[in-house]
């Protein structure tokens, strides 16, 4: 057993922070707004960093990685607060399919993000993994989507669409997007908490600095207790999904997204309250953070799922 | 990253799991929560039959006496005990868990010989004369006063919340010793016997109803002092080191318990009536035991990068105070639920099913306060991981 970060993913952990750093600085996100959340170069950094390819095969262009590595990879990719459609665009790579960019649905929503930048849209639900190209959904964009890095547009309906899943396990490919997905959230719960304790030690009220009250000390304890909890528990998911856990795969995938749902939604409201006022204006970035998660979980179902799933398995 | 076990790893949790399966028949029956010579026969009858099977101070090195295993094979003992149902540490919590490592880590050769032994044995238990009234989170603060009578010191004071008081033979005691220097400067950490004339054991009746901590006073007490542990007033820096084991590994046995009653929870919700249904049938009660599942197997993969830090330094890393805080809440939480779950089958508190339930409710207040209050482990988070600025002190 080691539950550590070994050298070779310490290594990839810091190349893809670096990488964030260099290309997604908080100016140059804030930047996409105006284009969906994506440019062409912030893509094709993602595409070259091998941010999509990284499980499949080295004979196939890929690094021949498997989750362990993509929840490390996409946990700085959340931190980063990187947009467009990730973890649907990682999934059909490692699907083989070829499309550019891939949007991830729900076979019963209304609201469909990154619909007007994705080639595709793919669905997972009970019967297989269906592909509905982009061009064959009528979708209205929406003027100001929650997240205003999230694009959405609103469907009447979305036709069935080409099913995908031949020699593919669907229940496993489910178990990889809430993965992902919690291992996004778990990067931004993070990235919540350092930026409410940096805000706090540096504000100053009543002749010392904020982060001295222990009403504010407290709020940040518990926002770095959520998310380190959270976080061994989305690094288990990706331990698990490779076949070297110790216990129930969908169970430590369940388990994962439902405590970084937690962590983030709950993160993101601390971290608003931490910055009084400067933190319900638009400039500071705790609202997107926020913003992000709340999206981010509704795209995937909800944290009550996560939770009647749990339960179902007691 | 690799959460499998090894090999050798399946083969020590084999060999713990067949001594389980023939040890806990042979044991005697349980004896009942207030009967406190019994509790202690039992506890340290159980504590005799690991030492026999080699498996007493599963975690101390084996120069003293212990096992040598590894961190990773002390995860595997506590849980394998725990899911056996076999006895909690129960009195032997002190000697075992933090008194024992504290006199490995800091005592003399002398000390050592004469209290490991005993206390792998099941021979000697030992209780923590630490909290003070004046004195509890402001530990430093403490008053209890020794003065040095040739080769004695002489103590005068009062402790209290001492656990296991009545029934332990030695104990941690901190003292101050010096009056004029700052308050962390002038304790000592002095081993107790607890038959030394002058001792008043008095026990306090808790919420629970038993006689778990007593008060203890002081009137000219007199310790030699070759029971001194570290230097005359260098008492703090060593109990430093007591709370670093008290708040390590101590509540990893509980966290397995929780798991377990979590899933008996659920099997009485859904026989427990409501309305037409069970209780099964609310969606609040369904979500809430899913996600404190979900939580107490964060914990567990919390646990598990713990052990792999100290298995690599050599020392606890932020996990204990991480693990402590969030598993108090999480704690609260099961046994608010398993109230609401009972409705009034938990005012028979003895019965079936309350009994675990009731009793872990209640428990749950504990956890909380003792080893350090839920408002101390964030301070220490805040200040000692965040670095944000200290409380005054
Ligand atoms: C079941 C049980 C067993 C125990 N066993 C032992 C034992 O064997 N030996 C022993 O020595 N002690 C023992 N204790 C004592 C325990 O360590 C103390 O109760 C604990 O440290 C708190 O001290 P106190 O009771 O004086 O509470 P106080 O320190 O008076 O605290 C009261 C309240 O104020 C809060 N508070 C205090 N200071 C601060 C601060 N700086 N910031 C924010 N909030 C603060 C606390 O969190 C708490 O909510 C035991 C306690 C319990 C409940």
């Amino acid at each position: 057993m080691n539950f550590d970060l070994d050298q070779d993913e310490r290594a990839l952990q810091s190349a893809i922070r670096d990488l964030c750093k260099g290309v997604f600085p908080m100016e140059t996100v804030r930047g996409l707004e105006s284009s969906g959340g994506i440019s062409a170069e912030t893509w094709q950094a993602l595409e070259d960093a091998g941010v999509f390819s990284l499980r499949l095969p080295e004979s196939e262009g890929g690094a021949g990685l498997g989750m362990t590595a993509a929840v490390i990879v996409f946990e700085e990719l959340g931190r980063a607060l990187v947009p467009g459609p990730l973890v649907g665009t990682h999934l059909a790579k490692t699907l083989g399919l070829n499309q550019a960019r891939v949007t991830f649905a729900n076979r019963n929503d209304l609201v469909i993000s990154h619909l007007d930048s994705s080639d595709a849209v793919a669905v997972v639900d009970a019967e297989g993994i269906w592909l509905i190209s982009q061009n064959a959904i009528a979708g209205e964009p929406v003027a100001l989507p929650l997240d205003p890095l999230t694009p959405v547009s609103r469907v009447s309906s979305l036709p069935q669409g080409e099913r995908v899943n031949e020699g593919a396990d669907v229940s496993a490919t489910r178990l990889e997007a809430s993965a992902l997905t919690a291992a996004l959230l778990v990067g931004i719960a993070s990235a919540e908490t350092d930026l409410a304790v940096a805000y706090a030690k540096e504000r100053q009220q009543f002749g010392r600095p904020i982060g001295s009250f222990q009403a504010v000390k407290h709020i940040c304890a518990d926002m770095l207790t959520r998310a380190e909890v959270a976080r061994a528990a989305v690094y288990a998911a990706g331990v698990h999904l490779d076949g070297n856990g110790d216990g129930d795969t969908a169970r430590a995938v369940t388990g994962a997204m439902l405590l970084a749902s937690e962590a983030a939604f709950a993160n993101g409201k601390a971290c608003v309250q931490v910055h009084g006022g400067m933190g319900f204006t638009w400039e500071i970035d705790a609202h997107l953070y926020l913003k992000r998660a709340a999206a981010l979980i509704a795209l995937h179902g909800g944290a009550d799922t996560y939770a009647e799933e749990m339960a179902a398995a007691l | 990253m690799d959460l499998r076990y090894s090999e050798s790893d399946e083969r020590f949790r084999a060999e713990v799991r067949a001594w389980l399966a023939e040890a806990l028949p042979a044991l005697p029956p349980k004896p009942g929560p207030h009967d406190w010579d019994a509790r202690r026969a039992y506890d340290t009858t159980w504590q005799r039959m690991l030492f026999d099977a080699g498996y007493a101070g599963i975690n101390w090195p084996s120069e003293y006496g212990g096992r040598g295993a590894s961190p990773t094979e002390h995860l595997i003992f506590l849980e394998e005990t725990e899911r056996a149902g076999a006895p909690y540490v129960g009195v032997n919590f002190v000697g075992l868990l933090h008194a024992g490592p504290t006199l490995i880590a800091e005592a003399t050769e002398e000390q050592k010989a004469a209290h490991l032994p005993r206390i792998l044995r099941g021979e000697e238990v030992w209780c923590q004369g630490f909290s003070e009234p004046g004195a509890g989170s402001d530990l430093a603060s403490l008053k209890t006063r020794a003065v040095l009578d040739g080769d004695h010191y002489v103590v005068n004071g009062q402790k209290i919340w001492t656990s296991f008081a009545h029934v332990a033979d030695f104990g941690e005691l901190l003292v101050r010793t010096d009056t004029d220097a700052p308050k962390h400067k002038g304790i000592t950490w002095l081993i107790l016997p607890m038959d030394t004339p002058g001792i008043e054991v008095r026990p306090l009746r808790t919420i629970a109803g038993s006689s778990e901590f007593s008060e203890v006073f002081f009137t000219d007490v007199r310790i030699p002092v070759e029971n001194r542990v570290g230097a005359e007033n260098d008492g703090w820096r060593v109990a430093m080191v007591t709370f670093s084991f008290e708040r390590g590994t101590a509540f990893v046995g509980e966290l397995v318990r929780s798991m377990k009653l979590v899933e008996e929870l659920a099997e009485l919700a859904r026989k427990l009536p409501r309305g037409s249904g069970s209780a099964w049938d609310d969606d609040g009660v369904r979500r809430e035991l899913g996600l404190i599942a979900a939580q107490l197997d964060g914990l567990w993969h919390l646990t598990k990068r713990t052990i792999t830090e100290s298995e690599r330094t050599g020392v606890p890393g932020i996990g204990g105070s991480i693990f402590k805080l969030y598993y108090s809440e999480v704690r609260h939480h099961l046994g608010d639920l398993a109230m609401r779950i009972l409705g009034t089958a938990a005012l028979a508190t003895e019965d079936e099913p309350a009994v675990d339930h009731v009793r872990g409710w209640i428990h749950a207040m504990s956890i909380s306060i003792a080893a350090g209050t839920t408002q101390i482990q964030r301070n220490i988070l805040s200040e000692r991981v965040l670095g944000m600025p200290k409380e005054p002190s």
